[in-house]
């Protein structure tokens, strides 16, 4: 189970941030999403792994896994999630004004 | 009473920015009233709270007691940098429709109030998982204002600004997950009570943990090697946002402080940030000013001159010492202001057409810009009489380490070198025989919001003296955070 999710958020991170390294917006906003999965997993483990046992008060449960991590993972999927989406709209923008989804060509910045 | 207004600041301008997307959709006149007197408001209440943050004092949301719940905190460091946030942001919003910036896209107005709600959020809130959600939000408002206006250059400018953001929130969840995992909270005073008790297995996840969370802050503060968004960013901004980003770089110098002397430095990370900021901050000295000298643009020379006094902030933060602190908050005022006011110029100059420093015809109001510039150039460079004089000299004074003294009194030449070269290009020109190349409305309203921001500069070098002893003891109960622990109530304490 650990090895399992530990090489999960590795490869995901490691598959991320090879993306993000790419010239083309479009892989780079799938870089930044695999890295906040790999994040997500992450966070989720922060609580320690505990199979099968309940987070909420419930009568004969026999321990509880800490519900906290669940909830800052709920909170970091919904940002994640709103900024994946502006990032994709500035990345079209960027598109249809410059004719190419390039992330560092055509445009002299140092102007 | 009391208690209930440190929420006030996050509060109203969300209230007022939902309102204006909601109720004044394409009635500009109507945004410009809501958002006018929202900040106004704004303004009042942070300076306010700021005459009220003597003793640390806590604000439980939904009444939850800490650390369970999430706390606001307002103290003394909180309300300064509030104060200066609303000092900040009416001048700039008046500037932005004095020039008619805010008619160039749709929704200007209300993501100003995002952005004001996001800043005060992370400046009050005593929870780190609360603070890297207002890094949220106050950084999907920026990125909003960031590309007002549109254009391609900007657009793409944007993108790298985004993308470089969203890596940096990345390294900060990992960061928090990698805290909670160790410590098993996120209130920064139940952290900072729990930090120096870690199991000795535990010690170096808390140092990876603390190495990530400066890195985050160092992206947002603009450190060197992180700096490369900056440039390209605030150059590229429409002005008045630029003017307003003064204070972004400054989130992540605030973060660094608190959780700094809060939390970090103490346990198995002591002294840890300093040992890493020290070298960093040099660097980000040196390359701010070598940058300005190389920058062909006014705005792009004003961002390196921003790079630069982050990086004499993370000196005089490194050394550790009250004094030490106490000159870095001074000089993070006067960099905000002296900043802002530059990037204000800039646009009054790129406005009438003067953005190329080789251009050789006069802007129009050349006379009253030119004087502006001379000032805020002044400032900026830390030539007496203004206060970038009085900061780098409390710096300089908090620092004994001659490497320090020899990188601060070069970058500051370079940089005096590189203002002055770009202003007698700009306006060293002779106007009878050559007149100005477009003639441009003159925009009272615009210079009296740049000469407010310039009186500020002023006031801070006049009443230096009280200012500094105020911020001295501001920096000792940093040092020494003891009542800002009790204010949380955590349970157990006694």
């Amino acid at each position: 189970m650990e090895l399992l999710l530990a090489a999960a958020i590795g490869l995901l991170t490691a598959g991320g941030i090879y993306l993000i390294l790419r010239l083309r917006t479009f892989p780079v906003i799938l870089g930044l999403s695999l890295l906040s999965y790999a994040c997500n997993l992450f966070i989720f483990a922060a609580g320690r792994l505990a199979p099968g046992l309940t987070p909420i008060i419930h009568k004969g449960a026999e321990g509880y896994t800490d519900p906290l991590p669940q909830a800052l993972v709920l909170t970091a999927i919904v940002i994640s999630f709103g900024m994946t989406a502006v990032l994709v709209m500035l990345a079209i923008g960027g598109h249809l004004g410059g004719g190419d989804d390039k992330v560092d060509t055509g445009v002299d910045l140092n102007k | 009473m009391m208690g209930n207004l440190i929420i006030a600041p996050v509060v109203l301008p969300a209230v007022l920015g939902g309102l204006i997307v909601l109720a004044a959709r394409g009635n500009l006149r109507l945004q410009r009233a809501i958002g006018l007197c929202g900040t106004l408001a704004f303004t009042l209440l942070t300076l306010w709270l700021l005459l009220h943050s003597d003793q640390p004092q806590a604000y439980r949301l939904g009444n939850w007691p800490a650390p369970f719940g999430i706390v606001l905190m307002l103290d003394r460091l909180s309300g300064l940098m509030l104060g200066l946030l609303g000092a900040l942001a009416l001048p700039v919003l008046v500037y932005a429709i004095a020039t008619g910036w805010d008619a160039r896209g749709r929704h200007f107005h209300a993501l100003f109030l995002f952005q004001l709600m996001g800043l005060s959020g992370a400046f009050l809130t005593g929870d780190a998982f609360n603070l890297f959600v207002f890094f949220e939000v106050l950084l999907i408002a920026s990125y909003g204002l960031m590309v007002h206006g549109g254009g391609d250059a900007r657009l793409r400018a944007g993108l790298h600004y985004v993308v470089t953001n969203l890596v940096g929130s990345t390294l900060f969840l990992f960061a928090l997950a990698t805290i909670y995992a160790v410590t098993g909270t996120l209130n920064m005073a139940d952290l900072a009570q729990k930090w120096p008790l870690l199991p000795a297995g535990d010690q170096a996840l808390a140092r990876v943990a603390a190495g990530l969370l400066l890195l985050v802050f160092a992206v947002k503060g603009a450190l060197v090697p992180l700096q490369f968004w900056l440039p390209g960013t605030y150059a590229n901004a429409p002005g008045p946002v630029a003017a307003l980003f003064a204070i972004m770089t400054k989130v992540g110098a605030y973060a660094a402080l608190r959780m700094g002397t809060l939390v970090f430095d103490q346990g198995a990370t002591a002294g840890m940030w300093n040992a890493l900021l020290w070298p960093a901050a040099l660097v980000t000295l040196a390359l701010g000013a070598l940058g300005a000298l190389g920058a062909r643009s006014l705005p792009r020379l004003i961002a390196f001159t921003a790079i630069g006094s982050m990086g004499t902030v993370f000196v005089a933060l490194s050394a550790g010492t009250v004094q030490g602190t106490t000159a870095a908050l001074y000089y993070m005022i006067h960099s905000t202001l002296a900043g802002a006011v530059l990037f204000l110029i800039a646009d009054l100059i790129v406005a009438r057409d003067g953005n190329d420093l080789r251009q050789a015809r006069p802007i129009a109001q050349g006379g009253l810009i030119a004087a502006m510039f001379m000032a805020a150039a002044i400032a900026m460079a830390g030539l007496p009489p203004l206060s970038g004089f009085l900061g780098k000299l409390l710096v300089l004074n908090a620092l004994m380490s001659p490497m320090a003294w020899a990188t601060i009194l070069i970058a500051s030449f370079l940089t005096l070198l590189a203002l002055a070269r770009a202003g007698s290009a700009l306006f060293w020109k002779p106007y009878a025989s050559n007149p100005p190349a477009t003639p441009h409305a003159t925009q009272p309203m615009a210079f009296v919001a740049t000469g407010t921001l310039l009186a500020g500069l002023v006031a801070l070098t006049l009443f230096a003296g009280p200012l500094t002893t105020w911020l001295g003891e501001t920096a000792q109960a940093l040092h020494a955070p003891a009542a800002y622990i009790a204010a949380n109530q955590l349970p157990g304490a006694s």
